[in-house]
């Protein structure tokens, strides 16, 4: 009954989809008030109905009710309830519906607190979200439809692939689409200003609290689903160059240019058809994504089925979606007004340099994750690309942004001063420069990237500290002075900081992987190994029951010079439901250092493989990420960012008009 | 600068710097990137010792040999030709004999290949799609077609 009700209000939420397409839309166009006043109640009601769509599936997945073919196939009575929870987007079509639920949820939150915007921009853009949950619906009732039933119920399910029955399973997916879905308002407002044919900065005061945002959750979604891999797979990697990684790194990046770029259009009144070009193009690579990952293209543990007739169906979306948003953009952008043009060396010309240098990471990316797909249709040739590839391309892309990132902020906006900026920065790229040859000198044989990327981190990071410096300390100013003006400081300029300073530690963590040290052992109870600075005893291995697994373990103690510093287990893991097993490493965090401990298998003798790592300062890499967001969050909780200001700012130039 | 002038100057540098990342990227495909062979192909194509490659196929049942201190050593094969794969280091959770896996690494004789990666890639009929697609090409294919949940492990041993 429940699972009906949920089955009842996904179709009803298509067909309201259906008419906050069409009715916002045409209202806009003949003008009419009414018509445009559909659009926020309809978004409000879809986002009630799939949630109650959504609530039902999971109430199904709670009480283990397997007369559904959804819940049969992913759950297991015996499942822990975390997992019975999160197992609900841990299948195709859940992980569907919780894409729907999230673009209901933007789309009900545009129209709660759209208040500001003109009309026939929010209806337009309501209409395009509209038109955009009306197809990922249809697509769910055609073609993956969770509340499928099953005639008999079997008595016990299937269980839920042990890879995913993890906590990460619960975090990394919503996070992620909270990105990726997130861009969807992007490009509704994109979509709604080229119907339009008008856009100014107003246009991006709106928007840019909901591309950070969505940026926000899309860095912590890709940082959650790096740490997972990196735990989970038992080989201590972290980042693959997988193309279902890259189909997550690719609205990132694209989605960072936005960023900025839509800043120079609030600021300075310019680059505006560009930023429209890079919210279409933000929002083309999460449903580039999507279709990478769920049509069975790729294999990966991302790809819960290979039915072919979903892949052409996403495909068909992916073809409407970004082929008809770039017809549109194609016809009606030189319609729009191009904004100013400005001096190469400011603040605005150093966001033109991220923008094309992020665009162009994008693109190295992009080739990297698509030519072996178009390869092998076009030749049957099947090719892999790997890290060298992307060593080549991505690399030096990447370093020279790197390098050039700590100038922009220090940059004044219309006409900067290279020279000034320079000699403020001298103190940090010396500083710099002075620690990458400390790291030569130590260790000579090393790797040159590893002083380089060191090198690369501390000068962002410096540089970012002296710039916030420059603006808070001046000379001769008292303490509380220089207190009171760092709180003057608007948010979002410390935001940016903190934002530059989390990517300035995220490289210094993968910079430092190059120390890393590796071993591969064979082990038995007793044996101690140094790993770096540690020494790791297998003290014992033995067998326990898991609620659904059986697992073997091993005790293993990590001492430094002879002190016991931590105690670890990791497990190997057999699930005798799908007859599957998996690895639990053995993690323990020292300093930001951590020692990683995997098994493999047991040998004839009674021996054991063992993979032992001691990975220093890498969790620098996810604290980063995390400093990141962070800084994103301070961004977004500046007073100019909240819509109600922007709205007063709105009707404020609005005024003096009638007086012309 | 004038306002044309400036135009030209960013629209200029703009497709410079695209021009310069085709490149890069031309010159990364043109070495960087790895082929794929079921064994029958390997022997067909006549693929020189010391070049980096991908290998398909099942792993032979009873060929997993795994003897302390020494790497591990089993054989691929797609029921036509085998090849003899070395492997120093832990072996991912879905690797098993029978079933399918990728290989990366060198091919070091004709027809005997070390391995820096083990990769069992698969759904849950565990069989790489590329397995997949070249045991069909060899008309071996019996039949199977996957459904859902199909996980993936990797594993790299040390370089």
């Amino acid at each position: 009954m429940v699972v009906e009700a949920g089955h009842f209000a996904l179709v009803l939420a298509l067909a309201l989809a259906l008419v906050q397409a069409v009715v916002p839309f045409w209202g806009a166009q003949t003008g009419d008030g009414q018509l445009m006043s559909v659009a926020r109640p309809a978004a409000l009601v879809i986002f009630g109905l799939v949630a109650v769509a959504f609530a039902a599936l999971m109430y199904a997945h709670v009480v283990s009710d397997f007369s559904l073919v959804n819940v049969f196939e992913n759950s297991h009575s015996a499942k822990p309830l975390v997992y019975k929870i999160s197992g609900v987007w841990g299948n195709h079509e859940g992980s569907m519906i919780l894409w729907v639920f999230i673009l209901a949820l933007f789309g009900a939150l545009v129209a709660l607190f759209g208040r500001g915007m003109p009309d026939q921009l929010r209806a337009n853009a309501l209409a395009a979200q509209g038109f955009l949950a009306a197809t990922f619906i249809l697509f769910i009732l055609l073609t993956s439809n969770p509340f499928a039933r099953l005639v008999p119920a079997p008595i016990e399910g299937r269980d839920l692939n042990p890879i995913l029955q993890d906590p990460g399973l619960a975090i990394h997916p919503p996070l992620l689409y909270l990105g990726y879905v997130g861009f969807s308002i992007a490009f509704s407002f994109a979509v709604a200003a080229l119907v339009d044919g008008r856009i100014d900065a107003a246009w991006a005061r709106w928007v840019r609290p909901w591309v950070l945002t969505a940026w926000i959750f899309l860095t912590l979604g890709i940082a959650m689903g790096s740490y997972w891999a990196y735990y989970t797979l038992g080989w201590g990697g972290f980042w693959f160059w997988d193309p279902v990684e890259n189909a997550s790194l690719m609205p990132w990046l694209a989605g960072t240019a936005l960023l900025h770029s839509a800043t120079v259009m609030e600021k300075r009144d310019a680059l505006k058809v560009w930023t429209i070009f890079l919210a279409i193009l933000a929002f083309s690579l999460s449903l580039l994504g999507t279709f990478l990952v769920r049509s069975g293209v790729l294999t990966s543990v991302h790809a819960f089925a290979s039915d072919p007739t979903r892949g052409i169906f996403i495909l068909a979306i992916l073809v409407l979606f970004i082929g008809g948003s770039l017809t549109l953009y194609a016809w009606r952008g030189p319609r729009l007004k191009p904004g100013g043009i400005f001096a190469p060396v400011s603040r605005e010309g150093a966001l033109v340099l991220n923008n094309l240098l992020l665009t162009t990471a994008c693109l190295t990316v992009f080739v990297g994750t698509l030519y072996p797909l178009a390869l092998e249709a076009l030749t049957k040739d099947k090719i892999s690309v790997g890290p060298p590839f992307y060593a080549l391309t991505f690399g030096p892309v990447a370093l020279v942004l790197l390098c050039a990132l700590p100038f922009g902020p220090s940059l004044a906006w219309k006409r900067g001063e290279l020279l000034g900026v320079a000699q403020r920065l001298s103190v940090a790229a010396a500083a710099a420069l002075a620690i990458a040859l400390l790291i030569v000198s130590l260790r000579r044989h090393g790797p040159i990237l590893a002083p380089l990327g060191v090198g690369v981190a501390v000068f962002i990071i410096l540089g970012s500290l002296i710039d916030i410096g420059g603006r808070v300390v001046k000379r001769g100013a008292s303490l509380s002075v220089t207190w009171s003006r760092a709180i003057g400081l608007p948010r979002s300029i410390w935001g940016t900081a903190a934002a530059h300073v989390g990517l300035g530690v995220t490289v210094l963590g993968l910079a430092a992987t190059v120390w890393g040290v590796e071993l591969i052992v064979t082990a038995r109870a007793g044996n101690t190994f140094d790993l770096g600075p540690y020494q790791v005893t297998i003290a014992d291995v033995a067998s326990r029951e898991g609620p659904n697994y059986r697992e073997t373990y091993a005790e293993a103690i990590v001492r430094s010079g002879g002190v016991i510093v931590a105690h670890v287990e990791p497990a190997k893991r057999f699930f005798s439901s799908r007859q599957t097993s998996t690895t639990q490493a053995g993690i323990v965090t020292l300093g930001l250092g951590q020692v990683y401990i995997s098994l493999g298998d047991a040998n004839a003798d009674g021996t054991m493989a063992v993979r032992l790592y001691w990975k220093p300062l890498v969790t620098l890499i996810w604290i980063g990420a995390m400093i990141m967001a962070f800084g994103g969050a301070l961004s977004l909780s500046d007073r100019r960012m909240r819509i109600g200001v922007a709205r007063r700012a709105v009707t404020a130039r609005q005024l003096p008009q009638p007086a012309e | 600068m004038t306002r044309k002038g400036r135009r030209l100057a960013l629209i200029g540098s703009a497709v410079g710097l695209m021009a310069l990342a085709v490149g890069l990227i031309l010159f990364a495909l043109k070495d960087n990137i790895v082929f794929f062979y079921a064994p029958a192909e390997l022997a067909e194509k006549g693929v020189q010792p010391g070049t980096r490659l991908r290998i398909g196929g099942l792993v032979k049942q009873g060929t997993v040999e795994r003897a302390p201190g020494k790497p591990i050593s089993f054989t691929v094969t797609d029921n036509v030709k085998d090849v003899a794969v070395t492997y120093d280091g832990l072996l991912p959770d879905l690797f098993r004999e029978g079933q399918g896996v990728v290989v990366e690494g060198v091919l070091e004789t004709k027809d005997t290949f070390r391995a820096d990666s083990v990769l069992a890639k698969h759904d849950e009929t565990y069989m790489p799609r590329e397995v997949a697609d070249a045991l069909k090409k060899q008309g071996l294919w019996r039949g199977g077609t996957a459904q859902n949940g199909p996980p993936t492990t990797q594993s790299q041993g040390s370089p």
